[in-house]
């Protein structure tokens, strides 16, 4: 049963989770085990977002036998995805669902990042707010950590609670080893071969936010520092004798991060 | 007119005002069409298949959507052809066929105009797809084929740096010919082609957004066969000094709105900066400056900085940085609230002059020998330590130009 349902074949359309999954524009999901959705206590609360909740879960877990006309069986239907929909996001931050959408990470599912420097870095799904109806469907990008919009149209009326807005981070937790490289190499606007003053002050600028973070890491024994990093610390360390600070600095203490 | 003096750094032989009031006629005009949009796009695309010049059915292929059509007074000019002659293979026949010029001579070489000219008229972009492959079967008019894409190219790359070809490359930009930045943030704003290199065969287009400073890969796989070379390293970065007043981080459905010239006066006159100024004091920041180093403070990477950046939250939880899977990359996407901060001149010349104070680090370490001396717990003066020591150069300037006063 188990291996049966897995399979993403359409032609099994007489499981509904199967032909809902394998359909297309449905590609982000995975499919919630039986055992989940059957557990009342995993749906708490979902009684009130979805409308013929009772139905809406017997059709999702095939047990739907409720005669009535094609408007209102399409109504059922609309709740069914939106309840699954939203089961989904509880789902997948479970281990089980965990392992499942790391399969559909690791096989690029869900696309890879558009940005050229994170050279196809694969993308996770991610919703921007864990209510419905307010975001469509975003990617997270492990390693600029930055979200997207997805490529195709299909994908972007999806919506973003399905997936909620905390998954991609509680998958780096459980799975640290996947966290990506990242990576401080970057764009810098160029004509005939010169730096963009404007946007050269920025990297800089920028540049420094990094140091600075590193630093702090660093010293809350967070990372371990490299060796020449080590060596500019102590270097650094010492200019500190000449470093210049606003006047109101001392009070006002405006910490950048 | 000279109320930009900090335009200075444009290139060479490039006139600020002149391009403004060309760009403002060329704006209005473009309002227009750009309701038309796309559709109008798709239509010509058949349509130009019909024409007969080799150019507009070069632009109008499939993944050539890109290109700007090059003059042929731009190509006829020998000067702009500099060099190329030693790049290209063939060099004489892609010329002759770019600019549609009947091969004389050779009765094998007459003969080959026809079926050109035939397979044009068919739209044979699978064809031009194999010539550009090297094909050998093709035969000679193949490689003519791909010397020619390869020679336009290389002319295109100079073309769209001169100014009918930044103005052509305006009104895409305009209608949004090269999508819209993928980035969430971004809010859906126009972008630029640009390649990584100026060399051809190296790297396919990528794509530049003024709004991030960053590139992406072009979301169309067709894309992916353009060389980034036909675009070139320069041209997104001339068109941002070119084009100095439009809004860069309009979304791609809207056309932009002009930044008005008073936003953009140095934030020395004061009427000029106060407008801007209204939202930048009472958010608690200094006066900021309506240009910054040769841009508009509000093209200045305007998708980066505090409220456009991405923040990792797990059940509405910032994730620390000191986690392992926290935030390792906010300075890519970061931005100051305070313009100042970038203005690195005025900075160095008050700290030259004293205005920005020094401050010895003689106090700070004397607390922390004083903390690790007297006071029990270690924490207090670790802290102080970390923070005051945190920023290289955590240095906030008062109104950059005025006296500072000591608040």
């Amino acid at each position: 049963m188990e291996e049966f349902n897995s399979e993403t074949d359409s032609d099994y359309s007489s499981y509904w989770r199967d032909w809902f999954i394998s359909s297309r524009g449905h590609e982000y999901f995975c499919e919630i085990d039986e055992e989940y959705l059957t557990d009342r206590f995993n749906l708490t609360g979902l009684n009130t977002e979805v409308q013929y909740y009772q139905y809406a879960l017997d059709l999702v877990t095939d047990v739907f036998d409720f005669e009535c006309n094609d408007d209102m069986r399409e109504q059922i239907e609309k709740s069914a995805r939106h309840l699954y929909g939203l089961v989904h996001a509880r789902y997948i931050i479970t281990t089980r669902g965990l392992q499942k959408m790391l399969e559909k990470y690791k096989k690029y599912d869900f696309g890879r990042c558009p940005r050229v420097l994170c050279a196809g870095q694969p993308l996770l799904p991610i919703g921007l707010s864990d209510l419905p109806n307010v975001k469509s469907v975003k990617l997270y990008c492990g390693r600029c950590e930055d979200v997207y919009v997805p490529k195709s149209s299909r994908h972007a009326v999806i919506d973003g609670a399905y997936f909620g807005a905390s998954f991609p981070h509680i998958l780096f937790q459980v799975y640290p080893q996947l966290i990506p490289q990242k990576n401080t190499e970057r764009y810098t606007p160029r004509c005939f071969g010169f730096k963009v003053h404007a946007s050269a002050a920025l990297l800089r600028w920028q540049e420094q936010q990094r140091v600075a973070q590193r630093r702090r890491l660093i010293e809350a024994e967070v990372e371990l520092p490299t060796p020449e990093e080590a060596e500019r610390m102590q270097d650094s360390e010492d200019d500190e004798e000449e470093e210049i600070v606003d006047s109101i600095d001392v009070d006002g203490d405006k910490v950048e991060w | 007119m000279t109320d930009h003096p900090t335009f200075s750094n444009d290139p060479p032989g490039h006139n600020d005002n002149y391009e403004e009031d060309e760009e403002e006629e060329l704006s209005e005009a473009e309002e227009e069409e750009d309701v038309e949009g796309e559709e109008e796009e798709e239509e010509d695309d058949e349509e130009s298949l019909v024409s007969e010049s080799w150019i507009s059915n070069f632009c109008s292929v499939i993944g050539h959507e890109y290109f700007a059509e090059v003059t042929e007074e731009f190509i006829e000019d020998d000067f702009n052809l500099t060099g190329l002659s030693a790049i290209v293979p063939m060099y004489k026949e892609a010329l002759e066929m770019i600019l549609d010029v009947e091969p004389d001579g050779a009765s094998d070489e007459a003969s080959e105009g026809d079926p050109e000219s035939d397979a044009y008229n068919n739209g044979a972009a699978a064809r031009k797809k194999a010539a550009r492959m090297g094909a050998g079967g093709a035969g000679n008019i193949a490689l003519i084929e791909s010397s020619a894409e390869l020679l336009y190219g290389l002319v295109h790359q100079r073309y769209i740096l001169s100014r009918p070809g930044m103005q052509q490359m305006y009104e895409k930009y305009i209608a949004a010919h090269f999508g819209h930045c993928p980035r969430v943030f971004c809010n859906n704003a126009r972008v630029l082609p640009c390649g990584s290199t100026d060399t051809p065969n190296m790297d396919t287009v990528k794509l530049f957004c003024p709004c991030c400073l960053d590139i992406y890969t072009p979301p169309n796989s067709r894309f992916q066969q353009v060389d980034g070379a036909f675009f070139g390293t320069s041209f997104a970065s001339l068109f941002l000094m070119t084009f100095t007043d439009i809004d860069y981080s309009a979304p791609s459905h809207k056309t932009p709105a002009q930044i008005p010239p008073t936003a953009r006066k140095a934030s020395g006159s004061s009427t000029a900066a106060a407008a801007s100024n209204a939202a930048a004091t009472s958010s608690g920041l200094p006066p900021q400056p309506g240009t910054l180093n040769g841009f508009a403070t509000q093209n200045i990477a305007p998708g980066l900085g505090t409220g456009k950046q991405y923040e990792m939250k797990i059940y509405g939880f910032k994730v620390s940085e000191r986690s392992k899977s926290g935030p390792r990359m906010k300075w890519l996407r970061t931005r100051p609230d305070d313009m100042n901060q970038l203005d690195e001149m005025t900075r160095a010349e008050m700290r030259r002059t004293g205005r920005l104070r020094r401050k010895k680090k003689g106090q700070s370490s004397a607390k922390d020998e004083d903390g690790m001396d007297v006071s029990p717990g270690p924490q207090e003066p670790l802290e102080q330590r970390r923070v005051i020591k945190k920023p290289v150069r955590r240095i906030r300037a008062d109104e950059p130009g005025g006296p500072t006063t000591a608040r």
